[in-house]
């Protein structure tokens, strides 16, 4: 049996990509692709949309639609997309910066609103394309560019995030679980409403050299040690939790999606319904 | 069948120029004092197939309008100073994407909250320079409730046209003014849509102008796909960093307006052929020049009004043109720097007389204001 390989959606000359070596975004990209495949999205009914960073330079090398926007408003260009033609395929692929630091509004509402995109969020917990500054993701503690006595912040969960501001479908994996990815992204992009995939990722050039892990080896034995099962992730003490992270699905909902509210509203609005 | 004029307000109006001009996306947040268009926008919308999105900000909001026009929509937006401020990356991107909408931005009093339910004509040169990048933008201003409903079509049939945002800059008291009038019937007011690509698909390319300056525009989910992104880009809308390539399209989106520029820069003039004294005005202040002009006119003053329709591009060769026969030049705007005054003092040279007349206090500038400099 043969797999979907995604290539037909990839623009030739591409290979070997930009990204660094380690990077995790060439994985990610070859997990989204296969799901497109595998879901038999045609390309002129796609839209990626993709803000700004190493992960939203992925549109050069797509043969959807897309749109590239500026940094952090890429869920917001998206929303304008889907809401006027609700039969659209909108993939809005954004980094950690991106999604919940500079665009933390527009990911919250998005959520909210129960728009139906998908979101993949590339979380490298750093601003990679930028020298490795510490962004809304990065934990406590850790060193980057801009942290470097260690970082007096806290990082967002984004999934947690995305749960309590209304998402459809939440799910994490890393690209150390590429099979994995690729089945959480299918489900997020067949399911109707807001969904949202983090997809923990390497950034060995920055992230993983302030952090004692220079090789994108190391960073994929951690993500290969530390992504655990909610089961697996119950049973660690307190101390042990903060080094560990929990991988697979955690909200899977049906509840109705904007277009569909919005079409509810519109017969209303024809009924002459209005309240005032 | 005779028909009625209505008493309407100038942001409903302004809405209804909108959907008139077959716009059917609007996204915004609200603020005063634009408010009305948005309220107006979510009764009209369900009702003509259109989509109503409240967004959770201005910076969301004008996003959304790009996103919906390139999926096919005529999408327009509204809002006020610190929204426009808020607007203004995005607006540099539908520049560079080359996206068609409409921005409303009734003018208020600031610097920042400022007087917020107050008047201003305070956003001229941010309207032309708020953006980073060097970039041309299209901005019309009405003096009546009538334009602004035919400046709001005007603003759309720009934009579809030229493949760019276009403002329209109203302010507090033209937007917030009630005026009889009679609201066009379909057809009586020429619509223009964009030019949709007609070579096969695999041809298409998004930012290849065609004989007449302008690239045609496809939709999301039509046969033809194709890229669009803030970053600087080839014919076929995949980015690309060629130093060639970026002077070339730099220039490209100056020159489509620039070739364009006679259609797009609109004048009135009232009594100008005799007269000595020239008022230059432009929205709300338009009114209060006439009614200032005409009473001159009663004590022997030979006074005329230039009205500008479009703020830009700036309409150097009418004033030019007007400004040559006038002794006196007097400039009416509701702002301390005289953003307008400034340009007509570029034009004119700095030999000529021209006076100023300003209110930065959020007060209407009367007739009689405008009387005292002519006496």
């Amino acid at each position: 049996m043969s797999h979907a390989t995604g290539v037909g959606y990839l623009k030739d000359g591409c290979l070997p990509h930009m990204w660094c070596p380690g990077c995790g975004n060439g994985i990610a990209l070859a997990s989204m692709l296969r799901a497109f495949e595998e879901l038999g999205y045609k390309k002129n009914e796609t839209v990626v949309v993709t803000g700004i960073g190493c992960w939203g330079k992925t549109d050069d090398y797509l043969l959807t639609n897309a749109l590239h926007t500026t940094h952090g408003r890429a869920l917001a260009f998206a929303s304008g997309v889907k809401a006027y033609n609700p039969k659209l395929n909108v993939v809005v692929l954004m980094g950690d910066g991106d999604s919940v630091t500079i665009g933390g509004n527009h990911f919250i509402h998005a959520a909210r609103r129960n728009i139906d995109v998908t979101a993949i969020v590339l979380n490298n917990y750093n601003y990679g394309m930028t020298g490795g500054q510490c962004s809304g993701t990065t934990p406590s503690e850790r060193y980057t560019s801009t942290t470097v006595y260690g970082n007096p912040e806290r990082g967002f969960d984004i999934c947690a995030l995305a749960e309590v501001a209304g998402a459809n479908y939440v799910a994490r994996g890393t690209v150390y679980h590429g099979w994995d990815l690729k089945e959480h992204m299918k489900e997020a992009l067949g399911n109707k409403g807001f969904s949202m995939v983090e997809v923990v990722s390497p950034c060995p050039t920055h992230y993983g050299r302030n952090n004692s892990m220079k090789q994108g080896v190391e960073m994929l034995k951690w993500l290969k040690e530390k992504a655990v099962s909610k089961e697996k992730y119950a049973q660690l003490t307190d101390p042990e939790k903060e080094a560990y992270f929990v991988i697979g699905k955690m909200v899977d909902k049906n509840e109705p999606d904007f277009s569909t509210r919005y079409e509810q509203i519109r017969a209303r609005a024809l009924e002459g319904g209005a309240k005032r | 069948m005779q028909r009625e004029a209505k008493l309407v307000q100038g942001n409903e109006a302004i809405a209804h120029g909108a959907i008139y001009a077959g716009a059917r996306f609007y996204a915004g947040y609200p603020i005063t004092p634009s408010s009305e268009i948005a309220e107006e926008c979510s009764r009209l919308m369900p009702k003509v197939d259109g989509v109503y999105l409240q967004m959770e900000d201005e910076i969301a909001s004008i996003a959304a309008i790009v996103g919906a026009s390139l999926a096919g929509a005529k999408s327009f937006t509204a809002t006020s100073g610190p929204g426009f401020s808020l607007m203004q990356e995005n607006l540099g991107l539908a520049v560079m994407g080359e996206v068609p909408c409409v921005v409303i931005n009734v003018q208020r009093s600031g610097p920042s909250t400022g007087l917020a339910t107050k008047p201003a004509q305070s956003d001229v040169m941010q309207i032309r320079w708020g953006r980073h990048g060097d970039q041309s933008i299209i901005a019309l201003t009405p003096a009546t409730v009538k334009e602004c409903f035919t400046l709001a079509v005007q603003a759309f049939n720009f934009a579809e046209r030229f493949r760019v945002p276009v403002i329209l800059a109203a302010d507090e008291i033209v937007a917030h003014m009630r005026e009889n009038i009679i609201f066009p019937d379909p057809g009586e007011v020429q619509v223009i849509d964009r030019k949709k690509p007609t070579v096969p698909p695999e041809q298409y390319k998004p930012f290849e102008p065609e004989s007449d300056g302008i690239a045609p525009l496809a939709a999301y989910g039509s046969d033809y796909v194709y890229h669009v992104t803030s970053s600087m880009h080839g014919l076929d809308g995949y980015s690309n960093n060629d130093p060639a390539n970026a002077q070339w399209r730099v220039a490209q989106l100056h020159r489509k307006l620039e070739r364009y520029r006679d259609e797009i820069v609109m004048t009135k003039s009232y009594d100008t052929d005799d007269a000595e004294v020239l008022l230059i005005a432009f929205g709300a202040t338009t009114r209060a020049a006439r009614a200032a002009a005409l009473e001159a006119r009663k004590n022997g003053i030979k006074a005329g009004v230039l009205q500008l329709i479009t703020l830009w591009p700036f309409a150097d060769k009418e004033i030019a043109a007007h400004g040559k026969g006038a002794k006196k030049i007097v400039v009416v705007e509701m702002n301390y720097s005289g953003q307008v005054t400034g340009e007509v003092r570029r034009i004119l040279g700095p030999e000529k007389d021209i006076t100023l007349v300003n209110k930065y206090n959020g007060q209407i500038i009367t007739p009689k204001d405008i009387l005292e400099v002519l006496k």
